[in-house]
């Protein structure tokens, strides 16, 4: 029976002594007078050690976990079993309003979700598997003619764990097809996962793959594989290097900091180097290698870089860009019209941060334009829900490719029960933004347009202050949207000028009015507008009259659900002198991607609609600043699916 | 006698390290535990875990996190019982038992072997997601029973619901620390 007083006098001494502890209390002590002060040292000495031996008490390990009535936990091997439902009456009809809150508020009914609900989210032309949970996006790359994609995936079910590397092959970055498991953990030094890596081609034509694993022992190291038949172009096996692991843990790095290896690139001295995230105390760094043959590594001095107070970076990225031309550029390249992007996933806020600055290939340091918008303090590729992200060089086409982790923002209960949970972003191609020399553009791949079918027009339509309109576009759930807006310039002179700094996630969202805004769109509304999620634009005028802008997307009331989580997202948007406002929006079920600005400011929502569903989706044009009027002129795609599926099996 | 002090002496510095130890330790407890909504549900959780005592922040995580599956199990065991009472369950009510089943399976059987994968292998993020999603499912289930008066399960859900937030605010702490 475990004392839960340990501070306070035990009673009866039914105690154990500590292992390896002689029993203090017993032994006898004759009285002698001359010894009366070392009688008073020994009964303190004795009371301390009965102190401490009461402290440190140890009884029998009574903490029992349980594992009979409620079915197996097998918490060490991670296996969630398949919810069984139990059986139970018709599904109620639809509850009260709804509340936009996470919190047990009131006395309100947290939606029962059914099948047609459920199975509505499924996205149509975004990657994701047949079934189960994935994550992070691995070692993309094209070759012989195929795009290659892996992921974290648990081939066991609907929430992390287990994981091993998926992968499927495309044409196109759009038409995915499933093929079979690239790497699984059966290594002692991955046996815990098999997680995150990237892929480096060689200038001969070779491909390598590092990757983190989680040993038996739960440290993270590096491993090498390759591909198993270099004339296959599909990539199917794989091997792992005999002499895995290739890289541990270095002196004053902690073993579970220490993950997520770059695509490598090639130095000056001919040498491959990469990076790895980490940290030390609260300061996120990246490590560096120097390698020649994969194999073995040379840990450089210093750290590539670090910014204070941004805590663990995951899935560091490494990249150049181009100032001069509108193209990707090889990982390798340098010189003096190309600046160099470092990107890192903050453990901290599940952030994707980038900064663009100089690499310094002497002495192996990359150094920010602007220090105040660091990695992991500045700028975000996306303010919606976007994570560790990862890009390739596509050298078939010349771009740079942007991979992102969409996962979901439902409950565990809703993933397990409808059998998968995240989705990727649509693969984006990545360009300096010269116009303002301090963000990137990220813009879905020109392949999407591909899904295109039927549009609708609507041009120079005037929208007038406090104004909802409804676009008939037919089908609601699978969009691809173009706008363009511009604001009444009357009402843009007139503007009052405010001292409030404006935030999208406090706003308060589309209902509340400012002179200048919010205007934009509402998607995956229905008709009586109970559930939406506008897409917008807020302009502030603030001190001599500048004007600036902002993006968000409000999904505050994009669902009656009250298990789901419905934040409000955005950012401040450059816009410069002459621009008109624009906007795109690829809407693909329970996925909303937004780009304003030919993709200046991004914004990836997952959205749970119980009503704006199927046939029931609307698409509405709405105004609700309180002065301006805006024109609007918009083109709207229906999408096709791209029909994602698995590998056709006799064409192997 | 002199062998018996000598023997004293000796044994009190490794006393006196034990002790400074185990009294970091115990600050360790307080100072995690002073990072959470719940301090005394806190403290008396991992104190009545003899684990606790050499554990680090993550081991007093896991210990929260066993404790959770305890609960939860408790929960799930009352939920059963309720069910077999038939000649007292409205429909209404059936139903909702029958949701807060699947929840709680959810939680024992995704939320909590998730959330302990993740502190053994250093990803922590999804011992957050693991953790948070348990209370998510608690209040999903508390939600379920339409009404005024509060849920046959409430003192349980409460339970639930207030160590797992302990949990999620333990990995807040290991993830910032």
């Amino acid at each position: 029976m475990v004392d839960p007083n340990p501070f306070l006098p035990v009673s009866n001494p039914g105690y154990t002594p500590l292992p390896g502890e002689a029993n203090p209390i017993g032994s006898p002590v004759t009285r002698r007078r001359s010894i009366c002060l070392c009688l008073a040292v020994v009964s303190g000495l004795l009371a301390l050690d009965l102190i401490v031996v009461l402290i440190g008490y140890r009884g029998s390990d009574n903490v029992q976990v349980h594992g009979n009535e409620s079915g197996s936990l097998a918490a060490s091997s991670g296996q969630p079993e398949i919810v069984r439902p139990v059986s139970r009456g018709p599904v109620a009809g639809v509850s009260e309003k709804a509340n936009g809150h996470f919190a047990d508020v009131g006395r309100l009914r947290s939606f029962p979700w059914n099948n047609s609900m459920l199975s509505w989210q499924r996205t149509a032309f975004h990657f994701q598997p047949e079934k189960n949970w994935m994550n992070d996006p691995n070692g993309p790359l094209f070759y012989k003619g195929w795009y290659h994609f892996f992921y974290q995936y648990n081939p066991n079910g609907a929430i992390w764990g287990d994981i091993v590397w998926g992968h499927a092959v495309s044409r196109d970055l759009i038409h995915w097809l499933h093929l079979p498991l690239a790497m699984v953990p059966d290594q002692w030094y991955d046996f815990n996962g098999v997680w995150t890596g990237s892929a480096t081609i060689l200038p001969d034509g070779k491909i390598v793959m590092l990757y983190t694993g989680a040993t038996n022992e739960s440290v993270q190291v590096q491993n090498l594989a390759y591909p198993a038949d270099p004339s296959d172009p599909l990539l199917i096996k794989w091997i792992k290097y005999s002499g895995n692991p290739v890289l541990v843990p270095p002196p004053g790095i902690h073993h579970k900091d220490f993950r997520d290896p770059t695509t490598a690139w090639l130095t000056s001295e001919g040498k491959w180097r990469i990076i790895i995230g980490s940290k030390i105390n609260r300061t996120g760094i990246a490590l560096v290698y120097d390698t020649k043959d994969f194999k073995t590594y040379e840990l450089l001095d210093g750290l590539f870089h670090g910014v204070p107070g941004t805590g663990m970076w995951e899935c560091v990225d490494f990249y150049p860009v181009s100032k001069a031309e509108d193209c990707g550029l090889d990982t390798s390249i340098n010189g003096p019209e190309v600046k160099h992007v470092v990107k890192a996933s903050l453990d901290d806020d599940r952030h994707d941060y980038y900064a663009i600055g100089t690499y310094h290939d002497k002495n192996s340091t990359w150094v920010p334009d602007n220090p105040e918008i660091d990695v992991g303090i500045g700028i975000r590729y996306d303010y919606g829900v976007f994570y560790a992200s990862k890009t390739f060089y596509d050298q078939d086409k010349s771009r740079r490719i942007l991979w992102g982790w969409i996962g979901e923002s439902d409950s565990e209960f809703a993933d397990v029960k409808k059998g998968w949970a995240s989705i990727q972003s649509i693969p984006r191609t990545i360009l300096f933004d010269n116009k303002t020399g301090t963000h990137l553009l990220q813009w879905p791949v020109q392949e999407v347009e591909s899904l295109r079918l039927r549009s609708n027009e609507f041009d120079k339509v005037q929208v007038k202050a406090g104004s909802v309109m409804k676009l008939d576009v037919g089908s609601a759930t699978q969009l691809d949207i173009e706008a363009e807006f511009e604001v009444d310039k009357e009402a843009l002179d007139k503007a009052p000028e405010s001292n409030v700094t404006f935030s999208c996630s406090s706003s308060g969202g589309s209902v509340k009015r400012g002179a200048l805004g919010p205007f934009g769109v509402s998607v995956l509304a229905d008709e009586a507008l109970s559930e939406q999620t506008p897409v917008y634009f807020y302009i502030v005028k603030g001190n001599g009259g500048k004007l600036t802008t902002h993006f968000c997307t409000d999904q505050s009331r994009s669902s009656e659900a009250t298990d789901v989580n419905k934040p409000i997202y955005g950012s401040y948007v450059p816009v410069l002198e002459g621009e008109k406002l624009s906007l795109r929006i690829l809407v693909d079920h329970s996925i909303v991607e937004s780009f304003a600005q030919g993709g200046r400011t991004c914004i990836a929502s997952r959205v749970y609609p119980t009503k704006a569903i199927y046939g029931a989706a609307r698409l509405f044009l709405f105004n609700n600043a309180t002065d301006a009027s805006v024109t609007a002129s918009l083109k709207i795609w229906q999408m096709n699916s791209a029909f994602i599926r698995p590998y056709p099996s006799e064409n192997k | 006698m002199k062998i018996f002090l000598l023997f004293l002496l000796f044994i009190f510095p490794v006393n006196a390290i034990r002790l400074t130890s185990i009294i970091r330790l115990s600050n360790l407890i307080d100072h995690t535990c002073k990072q959470t909504p719940y301090y005394e549900l806190c403290v008396s959780t991992l104190k009545s875990n003899p684990k606790s005592a050499d554990a680090d922040i993550c081991g007093l995580a896991k210990i929260i996190v066993t404790s959770l599956d305890s609960k939860a199990s408790d929960a799930l065991d009352q939920i059963n019982d309720l069910l077999q009472d038939e000649l007292t369950l409205d429909p209404a009510t059936e139903q909702a038992l029958g949701v807060c089943a699947e929840r709680y399976n959810v939680i024992l059987n995704g939320d909590i072997p998730q959330t302990m994968a993740a502190l053994d292998t250093g990803n922590y993020k999804f011992a957050q997601k693991g953790t948070n999603d348990a209370a998510v499912e608690v209040s999903a289930c508390e939600k379920e029973f339409t009404g005024k008066s509060k849920s046959p399960l409430y003192e349980l859900n409460k339970e639930v619901r207030r160590i797992s937030i302990v949990a999620a605010a333990i990995v807040k702490v290991i993830i910032n620390s």
